[in-house]
């Protein structure tokens, strides 16, 4: 079975995030007034086999956890779906 | 002591480091490919470097996949048993990244990549790396770099004070430590720090481009030269 994994990728709230500051003060140049925060993290989209939910849920579990974000740093929410 | 220094597609500061081991400090020297798990000999007694540089281009989070190479099995063996690993830079974001050193690498808080001189505190003699270095006197060692922001939590900071494993920090000339002149809002002004087992070190700043006359600063040398010594 073939599944597809959507995954956000986030830093923790209480980390400093320059990119999502630095975009946030650039609003005003768009005209966008009044923006409380912007912080900016990643997507990944992973398709893979897997025998079933469980088998599919567990390898995007381990996939994140060693691989695609560090939890010092960030958190992670998925969901996956059969494709 | 001999010295491996590990080479990945991206590394820019194998072959300084490789100069600086074999030609300038005169040990016997060798390259470790990344994809090989061959660590060419070494034994616990000898030194793994993981140089500056760009592995893999910083995709995903700096070192997130050089941690990944077959090589790194061998680091963490060699590790654990007690050999010495040293990493400079993208080598110290690796280290973290392989769980071999506390903590993580961020991205600066002024968003910039920063190539300057600053100043190190030594924070600890208690390291084969520091053991020959005056802690009341700073050292001028460039940086280089855009993810350089040490990030710990409290409860590993707190490990980290009382384990004594903070052996750099950015400080002033003076060797004062202070918020004015930590170049990317590390904790703690935190620039270098060892394992619990004080045989894994990572720092920031790059030692080995102040380690000859022709750099025009010898402050680098101390360290390396302390290090030669086990």
């Amino acid at each position: 079975m073939k599944f597809k994994a959507l995954i956000n990728i986030m830093p923790h709230k209480e980390l400093l995030d320059p990119q999502g500051k630095t975009v946030k003060k650039n609003m005003s140049h768009i005209d966008i007034d009044h923006v409380d925060d912007i912080r900016i993290g990643k997507r990944v989209e992973m398709i893979l086999d897997a025998k079933d939910t469980i088998d599919a849920t567990n390898k995007v579990e381990t996939a994140c956890k060693k691989l695609l974000a560090n939890v010092i740093m960030e958190s992670y929410e998925y969901s996956i779906s059969e494709i | 002591m001999k010295f491996g220094v590990v080479v990945f597609p991206g590394s820019n500061c194998d072959h300084d480091m490789y100069h600086v081991f074999s030609e300038v400090l005169g040990q016997e020297t060798v390259e470790l490919w990344h994809k090989d798990t061959d660590l060419k000999g070494l034994t616990k007694d000898d030194c793994i470097i993981i140089p500056g540089g760009f592995s893999y281009g910083d995709y995903l989070r700096s070192g997130a996949i050089a941690k990944l190479s077959p090589i790194m099995k061998s680091v963490s063996e060699h590790a654990a048993k007690g050999g010495y690993v040293f990493g400079i830079c993208n080598g110290f974001q690796i280290l973290c990244e392989a769980g071999l050193l506390p903590g993580v690498l961020l991205q600066n808080a002024g968003q910039k990549f920063i190539c300057k001189n600053i100043y190190l505190k030594t924070t600890t003699k208690n390291s084969v790396l520091t053991q020959k270095l005056d802690t009341n006197t700073s050292i001028k060692i460039p940086i280089a770099h855009a993810d350089g922001r040490y990030y710990i939590d409290d409860a590993g900071l707190e490990n980290l004070v009382k384990n004594d494993q903070i052996i750099f920090q950015y400080a002033t000339e003076g060797n004062e430590l202070s918020n004015d002149v930590n170049p990317n809002g590390s904790v703690s002004n935190i620039a270098g720090i060892c394992n619990k087992g004080r045989n894994v070190f990572g720092m920031m700043p790059h030692p080995e481009r102040a380690s000859e006359d022709v750099h025009g600063n010898l402050d680098g040398l101390g360290m390396l030269e302390s290090l030669v010594l086990g």
